[in-house]
């Protein structure tokens, strides 16, 4: 193949240089900030900072606390990905088999990824409300049965639910295009066959669909990591007893309520490492491993 | 031509720019951020214009940031960015943070530089000791200002039959016994705060909450509020709420503390006097309530409690005439009128003696709905502040208040008992000390 280039380079820098630019200022700029305070002791005014080499890390990895972050992180992300696929491939399914209404649903089912997260949050947070929402209707048949205010487990089911009902629509949208992009001819020879249509979901649709499949594991697990802040504030705000303390809302926590920019700065640096190597594992394995033929 | 072209455009914006600066001269212009929001958020709002209309020398602009712990992370992201404003108003548990940065000027040198003469000992000692240096003086101007009471529902209280409100815990449970008696279902709505149930709970009972005089001595300070009587407390708590006496009640849950007694659903509920308005107002008169003195134990001797809010701050890397205009700012928030306006729309307490005293003089406080926040100030100046209730002076208490009320949540879950909470939560608020003073190292608290 033929590639097309500038003749001239001077033409081609001044083209790049604003993206560069603002790469720059909003990705590079802040991360080597981080980075430079995550190996020290920083005042948050900046009258001065102490160099502590890997202290700040390595009273994190010692710290119980933290490792409780990640195991609800690690949670977090696996059941709201696990959730949100499971129940936008079912409706991708659906959507994708025409039936009565199905363009409706198909612009319907693309909306709540629009939808801010605070408000998702502020949603659920009533419809969860143990003693006013439409979840106080269990605690009345069964008292006692459902507190996410005192629980923690009970929390985190709820913040994982309204994250996934977030997600689902981003992984419908994939999901649905990667339906329509399998040939009708191999759905209608194998129905002419006599396959029903679990048979043709199980043998045709899905095989076909684990590029898609893989793709969006990456992509929702790295979301779940990064993007859960909005829901976790406006739900419980980490609580109750740090049920619900993702590594992303400790950072927030740590650094811009504690004033602990420091330890907040080694925090998103090994968030930063995490979601990196997510991606890297994608690019070089899964999306080289996984295709079509 | 082309040359006088040119002069002439450069002569057109050499005067319009001189427009500009006579224009700016008129007034000078300074910026204040403030954490306060909804109805509070509206009255200090208010100040700004009421001083931008009292003169015409100075502009202030207000800016609300949404809530105090964003007023200070804002200002600090502003101040890195030299994008700063002159007056920040600064939470009580960021005092020690402010101090420590060192990038303020302090109000009494301030004032004294503009040769505005203010009576420091006009302040309540309750009130001013909390923002002042150990050499006693002030770096940030008292503003809102605020201690925890307890509110009560009179008719709750005379069905069950008593009819003085509880002056200690002893009479307190024995209250509450009495009202879950009489079949109502919350008898007291608690949610756990560690400004009152730990921090004013220990000053009125001039108990430490960390060695070094609560760190007003030194960066090297410890928690000690898992040895004192802070614990039988807690685990008073937690049996009451074992025993179905208290109920939690957060926002999170729905109804918060506040709102659940104001809704005529639990019959006390201990919170700050600047919620005496808004709850005056959500009850509106649909039954009869009042406030009174947060209990102490029996057999110990009640002390001051201490004030809580936010003072004013103004900060390093102005110009003279922004800090003459902050300075004169200052001034007008002191005048008895200023006051008066502050207190009477907020259910705030007034800072300085006079502008109690002159609010007394016209029985202020004789009728609703501004009865009882007089007993605020009796809190607050019941006994002249000691070494251990002057206030407290410990880096990060943010993490700290954070540490304790996680710990608690747990306790109260049933996932550990009290003592190994409080422990808990002590030794990792010492970690936080520990980090804050190695983060000043070399450094001595003002």
């Amino acid at each position: 193949m033929r590639r097309a280039y500038f003749k001239n380079n001077w033409v081609a820098a001044l083209v790049v240089a604003p993206q560069l630019l603002i790469i720059f200022i909003f990705f590079y700029w802040p991360t080597s900030q981080a980075l430079y305070w995550a190996f020290t002791l920083e005042q948050p005014f900046g009258g001065g900072s102490e160099w502590v080499g890997f202290e700040n890390f390595q009273y994190l990895l010692s710290d119980g606390r933290y490792w409780d972050s990640v195991r609800i992180s690690t949670i977090y992300a696996l059941a709201t990905t696990a959730l949100a696929m499971g129940m936008a491939l079912t409706l991708a399914l659906f959507a994708d088999r025409q039936l009565r209404g199905y363009k409706g649903f198909r612009v319907g089912l693309i909306w709540p990824y629009a939808v801010a997260a605070p408000a998702i949050g502020l949603a659920f947070r009533f419809i969860f409300n143990p003693s006013a929402g439409v979840a106080s209707y269990l605690n009345q048949a069964f008292p006692d049965i459902w507190n996410p205010v005192m629980n923690g487990d009970h929390a985190l089911t709820m913040v994982i639910i309204a994250g996934a009902w977030k997600q689902v629509s981003y992984s419908f949208i994939f999901f649905l295009a990667g339906l329509q992009s399998i040939p009708r001819s191999l759905v209608e020879a194998s129905a002419m066959d006599g396959a029903r249509v679990m048979r043709r979901m199980w043998d045709i649709q899905l095989p076909l669909l684990t590029p898609t499949v893989f793709f969006l594991i990456i992509i929702n697990i790295t979301d779940s990591f990064t993007d859960s802040f909005g829901i976790v504030d406006t739900m419980t705000s980490g609580g109750p007893a740090r049920g619900t303390n993702l590594m992303v809302y400790k950072i927030y926590e740590d650094g811009f309520r504690g004033l602990d920019y420091s330890g907040a700065a080694a925090q998103s640096i090994i968030l930063m490492v995490l979601v990196v190597a997510l991606t890297l594992f994608q690019f070089k394995y899964v999306e080289r491993r996984v295709h079509y033929s | 031509m082309k040359l006088s072209l040119v002069s002439t455009s450069v002569l057109a914006l050499l005067a319009l720019s001189g427009a500009a600066v006579s224009q700016t001269a008129d007034k000078i212009k300074f910026d204040y951020w403030y954490g306060l929001s909804g109805q509070l958020g509206d009255v200090v709002a208010a100040t700004c214009d009421r001083f931008n209309e009292s003169q015409s020398t100075y502009e202030i602009t207000c800016v609300g940031q949404d809530g105090y712990a964003n007023a200070v992370q804002n200002t600090i992201a502003a101040f890195r960015a030299g994008q700063h404003p002159t007056v920040v108003q600064a939470y009580d548990a960021g005092t020690a943070d402010l101090m420590m940065s060192g990038e303020f000027y302090p109000v009494s040198k301030m004032m004294a530089d503009f040769n505005i003469d203010i009576d420091w000992d006009n302040f309540f000692p309750g009130i001013s000791n909390y923002y002042a240096s150990s050499t006693g003086e002030l770096f940030s101007m008292p503003f809102n200002s605020s201690t925890p009471m307890m509110y009560y529902n009179i008719a709750d209280l005379e069905a069950a039959g008593i009819s003085t409100p509880p002056a200690t815990w002893e009479d307190f449970e024995a209250a509450l016994v009495a009202i879950k008696a009489t079949g109502k279902e919350c008898a007291f709505g608690y949610e756990p705060s560690t400004w009152i149930d730990m921090e004013q709970f220990s000053m009125a009972h001039g108990i430490p909450i960390a060695t070094n005089n609560n760190g007003y001595d030194g960066l090297d300070s410890e928690y000690v509020y898992n040895t004192t009587l802070h614990v039988k407390h807690m685990e008073n708590i937690k049996r009451w709420y074992d025993d179905k006496l208290l109920e939690i009640r957060s926002t999170q849950g729905g109804l918060n503390a506040r709102d659940s007694f104001a809704q005529n659903e639990c019959s006390l509920y201990f919170g700050s006097i600047a919620r005496h308005a808004a709850v005056g107002l959500l009850v509106d008169g649909k039954f009869e309530w009042d406030v009174a003195m947060i209990p102490v134990y029996e057999g110990t001797a009640r002390q001051n409690t201490v004030v809580g809010g936010a003072s004013l701050w103004v900060l390093s890397g102005k110009s003279e005439d922004e800090y003459r205009g902050a300075a004169e700012y200052l001034k007008f928030l002191m005048t008895e009128e200023s006051e008066r306006y502050w207190v009477s729309n907020t259910g705030y307490i007034p800072v300085t003696k006079t502008g109690f005293a002159a609010l007394n003089a016209e029985n202020f406080y004789a009728n609703p709905p501004y009865k009882g926040r007089e007993l605020a100030l009796k809190s607050l100046t019941y006994t002249d502040p000691g070494p251990l209730t002057r206030g407290i002076r410990l880096g990060g208490f943010i993490q700290a208040r954070s540490e304790w009320t996680n710990e608690v949540q747990a306790a109260l879950q049933g996932d550990k008992t009290m003592q190994e909470a409080l422990d808990t939560a002590v030794m990792r608020s010492n970690d936080v000390l520990n980090k804050f003073a190695r983060t000043y190292r070399g450094k001595q608290l003002p």
